[in-house]
This record gives structure tokens, C-alpha cells and sequence, in this order.
């Protein structure tokens, strides 16, 4: 591809509007992340502020620059860092999962229904925004307790006579979890499952395919792009979260967002955390690199 | 209006014995307060090409999706080969239809699309393959096998989803505006490739349009609808040279349509009295006419000729030149009567420059023959 010689510096609408996300990501992206960065790679002291400066002095015109890669060490010799990495890309993963397979039908029964349900319907999934996360994650700690609100009801009923053990377990993580990702599931599957041509359909069912088939050959590939940007806004601040494990979970619960917390601030050990928060960032990367690089792929496949 | 040569009609004396691979029993359908199919009974049989012409509206769309089962009739039945299938969902139907938009599946290749229908039921891979290679070959896209559908062109687009639905052989075939998207010039040539392809696989094609002419080249009838009915049932030639009623006549085709009361009939020899020409009209007619009934006379523009100067007509009008459209090898022009009406009719070229060729404001004689009208009650 050839480009043209001269400079164009006319188009400026065109570079604003290409410029703005790029100048947005790096303001409140990569300016941060550089300063995480240049953090992690600092030792840590009992001082304010807890850690010291990369670049140490500058006597008689020698620089003295003190990368200390320490942090980085800790964490790999340490398994306890490991654990927490595999710990959370366990919960991540299963709580996506269970997100989807949630949203999944709500998003397509939404979807298919009479349109002047729709948005009742979809105001429904959006209702609970307008309370505070932290307010509804405690509510669940009410319901879960031992003496909740399912505890009660269980042996009011007479099911069982000493109440379930739920608060502070995995199981509890993951309800808070999946309660609190789920509108971010439902939305992108909605908007891509609306958008669905329903002739597809009738022509899948024209050429002699059953309607659980056409949901497996037409609707479900098509919906993929809304299935995977929904997997996307789950799973990565699941990654980084703190408050639901911190809540609901026990103290075996061990999560990357935990343990920062933990790090930065009962332990003032802000490098370390920086380290954590660095490693975390590259772990959400990777998958979304080998994503679009796939896409980029299946778009230049054909002929 | 071109005539091109059309197949002949299905001997119905032939077929009548046969059970009809269609059958509509006193189909109706509502949508709401409107009724989309108001009561229609229609045989059609195997082997046939059969249009559905008719205006935007009318209700052709709902009586095929009601054939391939996408809409359920509110009362009546429908019979395939015979076979009541009135309640069997699509997928259970000998039928496949080529959707108005194509509905080709944007995740699949072209080679994809067209083995998709063969992979709902047990067939081997090599078999399968085969298939798909010669449903290819027919409509000329073999190079094409490995594109997605947003690869393809318009008229590429058609020959796959002619190709998709051709592929499981069905024994009938629905066309809902097939040649829609394509311009004039190719949808002349898939229109001539459709009717080929049909009579080398002997499906039974339903084909909805919209344009007369479409319906005229390709089908062996045509059921002309009007508001959820069937206006009338005929070959293409017998519907342009017999229309049977003012909409029949002047949906196909343009026409002269004379008001005029009638005289006395002697025989089959009609003799009407015609405010607008003036004059005493001529027509044939078969049917017993009461003197004083008001009737139309309907006559297609090509049988309209220009009298010489000598020459004597049953039909006898004169008018003026207002209007001429060049058209090639024919020409149209509109005489003024002095009553205001304007009468149409057209002179091949080749005539129109070997005799002396006519102007603008020129008077002129016009006839036609008694027998070349048709009487219109309706
Ligand atoms: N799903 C529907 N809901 C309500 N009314 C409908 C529906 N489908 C069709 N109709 C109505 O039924 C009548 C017939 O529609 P149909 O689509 O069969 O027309 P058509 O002859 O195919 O017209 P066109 O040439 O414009 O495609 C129209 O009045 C239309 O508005
Ligand atoms: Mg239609």
C-alpha cells in the first residue's frame, strides 16, 4: 500500500477525533500506569511516603538511578502471589461463566419479547445501579448470614434444623459476584441479540433446521462479538476486585485485589503493591491481545 | 409492453387428473383488522412456473410464508402432493424459498450456505460436497466458494441463495421478489436463467413479483391478486389478451379502456354507443348484453392502427398527435380525440420511416378491428 507523499496537516477535524481516545488513554492510562510502573520498581521504607525515589541523587554530574527489581522477585519466590494470580483467574472464570450462562437466557428472553416489554424488562436489569455497589453487597451479608434471611426461612420451613453455613465461603463470593456483574452481561447480549435479523431464522428453518439447531448453527455464532464483550467487562474487574471477597468472602478467600489492598495499605508496602497491580495488568492483557489478533485473522481470512 | 415468448400454458385437461402440488382450500388470513388473504382456493401443479403478481400490499408475501409455514392460515387448509400440512412447521416441509433479502448467513462461506440445508438431514461428506459443487456450477459462482456473503455483489448474493435453496431439491421452490435488487438489464438475463434452470430440474416454481413483465416472461400462469384475493387466474397471454376485468386490464400492460352503452347485439356482434368518441363502437361478445347496459371496451395499444387515407374501419376515431415516446423499435404515441380522450397506440419503426413518419399536432384516422377488443362488465 502506497501513502501519499505529502504531508496532509489539513485534516484536523479527522486527527481530533482520532486524537481524543488516544490522548484520553493516556492521561488517565498510561500516565498512571507508568507511575505504578516506576513505583514497582522502587525500594520500600518506613517513611512517608513509604518507598524511595528511582532516581537517588545527583552528585558531580553522575546520576544515580536504583531500579530495584525485588518487588518482581518477592512475587515470584513468594507462592503465596501465585496462588492468589491462579485464585482469581479461578474465580474470574467461573464467575464469568456463570454470568453468561445467567445473562445468556435473560438477555435472549428480553430480546424476543413482545417489543413493548422490552424495556420495562431491561429497566429491571439496570434497577439495581441506582443503589450503591457497597449498600447491596452488604445487603447479601443480611441475606446470607446465619441467622439471614435464607437461615430463617429454611428453618422456619423446617428443611433443615442448623442453618447452612454461607457467609464468608467461595459460594457467597461467587453470588455476590454474579449478582453484582450481571447487568454488565446482559447488556452487550441484548444489543447484539436485538440486532439479530430474525429471517435468518426462518431461512435456518427452511432448510429443514429445528429450532434447538438454529440456535446453535445462526443465533449463538452470531451472537459471539456481544458474548465476548460481556465476558470482557466481567471478567477483568473481577480480576482486580476487592470489595465482594473482601465482604462476603472468608479469609481463605485469596484474591489479587485483596492481597493489593493488604499490600498498600495494612502493610505500606506501595511498591509491592505496584508489582501486583503491574503483574495483574499484563495478566489482562495477554487474552486481549491473542483476541484481536484472532479477529484481525478471521477478517483477512477469505480471499 | 414487450412481448417475450412465454411458455404455453399447462394443458389443464392433462392435469386435472393429477393431484396438484399445491393446494390452497379457502385460505384466509388477518393481521389484526386486516385481512391479508381473504378466501382464496388455488390449485397449482407439478412442474409449473407460477407467479403471484400483483400491487405492493395485496397480500402476496403472506400467502408464500404461509406455504413454506412462517404464518399459520386463520382458517382453510393447505395441501402438498396431497398432503395436509396446514400445522407442520417449516423445517417438516418438501419446500424451500429464496427470501425477498436473501437471509444468506453472513458466519458462512458462499460453499457453507449452500451445504447448509443438506447438513439438517443424513447425507455423507463426499455426497454432500458433490452436491454443493453442482448447486455452484448451476448459477455460475463456483470461484466464489470460500467468500463470505458480505464479499459478494448483489447479484452474486441472488445466485447463492438461489443456489442454497435449490441445493436440498425441493420439490417446490418459493420466489418472493426474486430479482428485486438487480438492475434491468440483469434481471432480463437471471430471469431467462431462472426459467432454464427450472425447466432442467422440473421443480415447481411460486414466484412473487410485483412487475407484470417479470411475471409475463417467466410463468406458465400468473394469479393476478387485488386486496387478500385472486383477481384472475391465467396463462400471461391469455391474461394480456383476455383480461377479465378494468384491474386485470390495466394492471398488465397499457390499454384503451372506452366507456360506452350498448345498442343491440346481434349474434356475438355488439354495438355500443361512446360518449367519449363520439362514434359507434364494434366489438365481439359472446355473452348476452341488454341494450343500455354500460360496459368497457377495452383495446391494447398495438392493435390500434393507423387508417390511410382510404381506408374504412369498424372502429373508426380521429384524433391528434400530442404525445410521442421513442422506444426503439417500436414508438408510442397519444392521439387527442375531440372529446378530450386521449387514445394510445404504437407503430413498429421500421414502418414508421418507410411510410411518412408522424409529427406532433398531426391529425390522423386510428381503427381497429371488432374482434380485437375485449368487453369488460367488471
Ligand atoms: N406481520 C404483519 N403484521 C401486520 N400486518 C401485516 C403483517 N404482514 C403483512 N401485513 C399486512 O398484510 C397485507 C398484505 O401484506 P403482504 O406482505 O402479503 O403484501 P405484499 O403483496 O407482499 O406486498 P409487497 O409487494 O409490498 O411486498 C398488508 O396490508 C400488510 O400491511
Ligand atoms: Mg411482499
Amino acid at each position: 500500500m502506497s501513502r501519499p507523499a505529502t504531508h496532509q496537516p489539513r485534516l484536523t477535524g479527522r486527527r481530533l477525533i482520532i486524537g481524543l481516545p488516544w490522548l484520553w488513554l493516556g492521561l488517565f492510562f498510561a500516565l498512571p500506569f507508568l507511575f505504578v510502573l516506576k513505583l514497582s520498581l522502587s525500594e520500600s521504607v518506613l517513611a512517608q511516603p513509604p518507598y524511595l525515589d528511582l532516581l537517588r541523587e545527583f552528585t558531580d554530574g553522575v546520576l544515580v538511578l536504583a531500579i530495584n527489581l525485588g518487588n518482581y522477585q518477592l512475587l515470584l519466590d513468594d507462592s503465596l502471589y501465585l496462588k492468589a494470580l491462579l485464585s482469581s483467574l479461578q474465580i474470574a472464570t467461573i464467575s464469568t461463566l456463570l454470568t453468561l450462562l445467567l445473562g445468556y437466557p435473560m438477555a435472549y428472553a428480553i430480546a424476543r419479547a413482545p417489543r413493548h416489554w422490552r424495556l420495562p424488562l431491561m429497566m429491571l436489569i439496570i434497577l439495581p445501579f441506582w443503589t450503591s455497589f457497597l449498600i447491596r453487597v452488604y445487603a447479601w451479608i443480611g441475606i446470607l448470614k446465619n441467622n439471614g434471611l435464607i437461615n430463617q426461612l429454611l428453618t422456619g420451613l423446617g428443611v433443615i434444623d442448623s442453618p447452612l453455613e454461607m457467609l464468608h465461603t467461595p459460594v457467597a463470593v461467587y453470588i455476590g459476584i454474579v449478582y453484582s456483574y450481571l447487568p454488565f452481561m446482559v447488556l452487550p447480549l441484548y444489543a447484539t441479540l436485538i440486532r439479530l435479523d430474525l429471517t435468518l431464522l426462518e431461512a435456518a428453518a427452511d432448510l429443514g433446521c429445528r429450532p434447538w439447531k438454529q440456535f446453535l448453527r445462526i443465533t449463538l455464532p452470531l451472537s459471539l462479538p456481544g458474548v465476548l464483550a460481556g465476558a470482557m467487562l466481567v471478567f477483568i474487574p473481577v480480576m482486580g476486585e476487592f470489595v465482594i471477597p473482601d465482604l462476603l468472602g472468608g479469609p481463605d478467600t485469596l484474591m489479587l485485589g485483596k492481597l493489593m489492598w493488604t499490600e498498600f495499605f495494612s502493610n505500606k508496602d506501595w511498591p509491592l503493591a505496584s508489582a501486583l497491580a503491574a503483574v495483574l495488568l499484563v495478566v489482562l492483557i495477554i487474552p486481549f491481545m491473542l483476541l484481536r489478533h484472532y479477529e484481525q485473522r478471521n477478517l483477512e481470512s477469505s480471499p | 409492453m414487450t412481448q417475450t415468448p412465454s411458455k404455453p400454458a399447462l394443458d389443464t385437461a392433462h392435469t386435472a387428473y393429477q393431484t396438484p402440488s399445491v393446494r390452497f382450500e379457502d385460505i384466509s388470513k388477518s393481521f389484526g383488522s386486516t385481512a391479508a388473504i381473504n378466501n382464496i382456493s388455488l390449485d397449482i401443479h407439478q412442474g409449473e412456473f407460477f407467479s403471484l403478481l400483483g400491487p405492493s400490499g395485496c397480500g402476496k408475501t403472506t400467502l408464500l410464508r404461509m406455504l413454506a409455514g412462517f404464518e399459520a392460515p386463520d382458517r382453510g387448509r393447505i395441501l402438498i402432493d396431497g398432503e395436509d400440512m396446514t400445522r407442520v412447521p417449516p423445517y417438516e416441509r418438501p419446500i424451500n424459498m429464496m427470501f425477498q433479502s436473501y437471509a444468506l448467513f453472513p458466519h458462512m462461506s458462499v460453499a457453507d450456505n449452500i451445504a447448509f440445508g443438506l447438513k439438517q438431514a443424513p447425507m455423507t461428506r463426499s455426497l454432500r460436497n458433490a452436491r454443493v459443487s453442482e448447486m455452484m456450477e448451476l448459477v455460475q459462482i463456483s470461484p466464489l466458494a470460500r467468500r463470505k456473503p458480505h464479499q459478494l455483489s448483489g447479484g452474486q448474493r441472488q445466485r447463492v441463495a438461489l443456489a442454497r435453496a435449490l441445493a436440498r431439491h425441493p420439490r417446490i421452490l418459493l420466489l418472493d421478489e426474486p430479482l428485486g435488487a438487480l438492475d434491468k438489464k440483469l434481471r432480463e438475463k437471471t430471469q431467462f436463467e431462472l426459467v432454464n434452470i427450472q425447466e432442467r430440474l422440473g421443480t415447481t416454481f411460486i414466484v412473487v413479483t410485483h412487475d407484470q413483465e417479470e411475471a409475463m416472461t417467466m410463468s406458465s400462469r400468473i394469479a393476478l391478486m387485488r386486496e387478500g384475493r385472486i383477481e384472475q387466474l391465467d396463462a400471461p397471454r391469455r391474461l394480456y389478451e383476455f383480461p377479465a376485468s378494468r384491474y386485470a386490464a390495466s394492471f398488465i400492460g397499457s390499454i384503451n379502456l372506452f366507456e360506452a352503452q350498448v345498442l343491440q347485439q346481434t349474434g356475438n356482434e355488439l354495438t355500443l354507443a361512446c360518449d367519449a368518441t363520439g362514434t359507434e363502437l364494434h366489438a365481439h361478445c359472446s355473452e348476452k348484453m341488454l341494450p343500455g347496459m354500460t360496459l368497457t371496451l377495452a383495446v391494447r395499444p398495438e392493435k390500434v392502427r393507423l387508417l390511410q387515407p382510404n381506408e374504412q374501419s369498424p372502429n373508426q376515431l380521429r384524433g391528434r398527435i400530442k404525445d410521442i415516446a421513442y422506444l426503439g423499435g417500436v414508438s408510442i404515441y397519444h392521439a387527442e380525440l375531440p372529446s378530450g380522450k386521449r387514445v394510445q397506440f404504437t407503430q413498429s419503426n421500421v414502418q414508421a420511416l418507410a411510410e411518412q413518419p408522424l409529427n406532433w399536432e398531426q391529425d390522423v384516422v386510428l381503427g381497429w378491428q371488432p374482434d380485437s377488443c375485449t368487453v369488460l362488465t367488471e
